[in-house]
């Protein structure tokens, strides 16, 4: 490169690259002390912990950490992200993985999560609030999981838990633009 | 003094028992709720799951459409939709990127000046309030479940500690009810798991409460809607694998309601699946001595 030619904005192409213009975060402060693996609900039904899925994005393993289904057993109970000695934020770091991987192709996420979590965001951007008899309907066709839960309806409808009818807002109009703008921002439609 | 009310989601249909409770407690102890207009969902899980800038956007107009009624504080008495809405305040205070994308997409002015309340912050404030008022709920020994997200983060939701909060035993204490030292008060039900994999959320879930009856706790405090599910939906399935828990999972705005003397009805205590009937009338039944009291 010659002198004459501009400076490039410093683009890092890398997955740490990517999750800290997206997050912010700095993956490299993580010094593996496993802390965040340790406090973890889910990591005994994880394929791979909290602190092996940092130590994968370290290493730019973006393939294998964005097709990981741990990803999407993360609850976002934010104890690692409390108790990080180095303020690695382990949950925001999740988060932002479930983000790119979902924009790259929403199937890498396992497919009841991923019906559930579309499912979920159909009904806010069709209402604008969550019809809970709606999303549990959707979810099930879906994901195809019919009969799961099936025997709790009667239960909960015996005890005035299940509305019948959605509760559309006002500013159902405003909402759907506020999606439709996210998606611009992120260059995509989000899956719902 | 008003104060600005987000029921979010739950409190319309699964867990309206709570919204039903809290209306009447509060009405009970002078504080005057004024919901906001036409809220919209926060988001939850999936939208912070899924895309971060929609995640803040939905709940900053929440924030914005309380701002335009002039509310100074919002009380969001489910603690997902409390954390969210207190993410919100904070991103749109820290990241000035996001913050100024987002800005337009709320269609009304924004100035991040609404505070944002959960729960248990409000009952503290109001203990000397409850202690004036109520009847002593002797002899009745809970536990108090905190979950996740009240306390964590603790930058973004600035409430209590997050490994040693004492907020709902205060709560708990003036309501003439003994709180039991116990270890999985701040451990995670499951939440948004509750549908796509259940067996984790009733793992977690048994874990819990067999944690809250073996340091003698007659019932579970939450403040929360999706605890609240987790915790008495799924307890048959908890008990179908193991030992009887039949732990009631009361609202800590019923359980006050219940030291104010208030209708059962009104608080809806007849609509969980694990019947609190037994705490109200023989009270004295089943009154293990609880372990030391909390360090304050």
């Amino acid at each position: 490169m010659s002198a004459s030619e501009p400076v490039p904005t410093h683009h890092d192409p890398s997955l740490s690259g990517e999750i800290n213009k997206l997050t912010g975060l700095n993956v490299a402060a993580c010094y593996q002390c496993g802390k965040c693996s340790a406090g973890c609900p889910m990591a005994a039904e994880m394929p791979r912990k909290p602190h092996q899925l940092l130590r994968l994005v370290q290493l730019n393993q973006r393939q294998a950490v964005l097709s990981d289904s741990s990803l999407w057993l993360c609850l976002t109970c934010e104890t690692c992200t409390s108790r990080c000695p180095n303020q690695v934020d382990p949950a925001r770091l999740i988060d932002g993985l479930r983000e790119l991987a979902f924009q790259q192709d929403p199937t890498l996420a396992p497919l009841k999560q991923r019906a559930f979590h579309q499912a979920f965001l159909h009904q806010i951007k069709s209402h604008g609030r969550v019809f809970e008899l709606g999303l549990v309907v959707d979810y099930k066709l879906k994901s195809g999981a019919l009969l799961d839960d099936a025997l709790q309806a009667p239960g909960m409808l015996w005890r005035g838990k299940l509305a019948l009818m959605p509760n559309n807002i006002e500013g159902k109009a405003e909402v759907r633009r506020i999606f439709e703008a996210c998606e611009h921002v992120a260059g995509e439609e989000i899956p719902s | 003094m008003t104060l600005g009310y987000f029921p979010g989601c739950s409190l319309h249909s699964g867990a309206k028992e709570y919204d039903l409770s809290l209306r009447a407690v509060l009405q009970a102890l002078g504080v005057e709720l004024t919901e906001v207009r036409d809220w919209s969902c926060c988001g939850a899980s999936s939208a912070h799951a899924t895309n971060h800038t929609l995640a803040v956007a939905l709940s900053a107009r929440n924030l914005a459409l309380a701002e335009e009624q002039g509310l100074a504080k919002v009380m969001a008495p489910c603690a997902a939709c409390f954390n969210r809405l207190a993410t919100a305040r904070h991103v749109m205070a820290h990241d000035e990127g996001l913050a100024t994308t987002i800005r337009p997409m709320l269609t009304r002015p924004f100035n991040n000046q609404v505070e944002v309340q959960n729960v248990v912050a409000l009952f503290k404030g109001l203990t000397e309030v409850i202690a004036a008022k109520m009847t002593p709920l002797s002899h009745l020994n809970v536990a108090c479940y905190y979950g996740c997200l009240l306390v964590r983060p603790p930058e973004v939701v600035a409430f209590d500690d997050p490994e040693m909060p004492t907020s709902m035993e205060a709560v708990v204490a003036a309501t003439g009810a003994t709180p039991v030292s116990w270890s999985k008060r701040l451990e995670c039900c499951g939440a948004g798991l509750s549908l796509s994999r259940t067996a984790s959320v009733v793992r977690m879930g048994r874990e819990i409460l067999a944690d809250a009856k073996a340091h003698g706790a007659q019932a579970v405090v939450v403040a929360c809607p999706m605890c609240h599910s987790n915790l008495d939906l799924r307890q048959a399935a908890m008990q179908r694998r193991g030992e009887p828990l039949d732990l009631p999972i009361l609202f800590l705005s019923q359980l006050v309601g219940m030291a104010l003397k208030l209708d059962p009805e009104a608080l809806g205590l007849g609509r969980h699946f694990v019947s609190p009937a037994a705490l109200q009338l023989a009270p004295a039944l089943i009154a293990p001595q609880p372990r030391a009291s909390l360090q304050g």
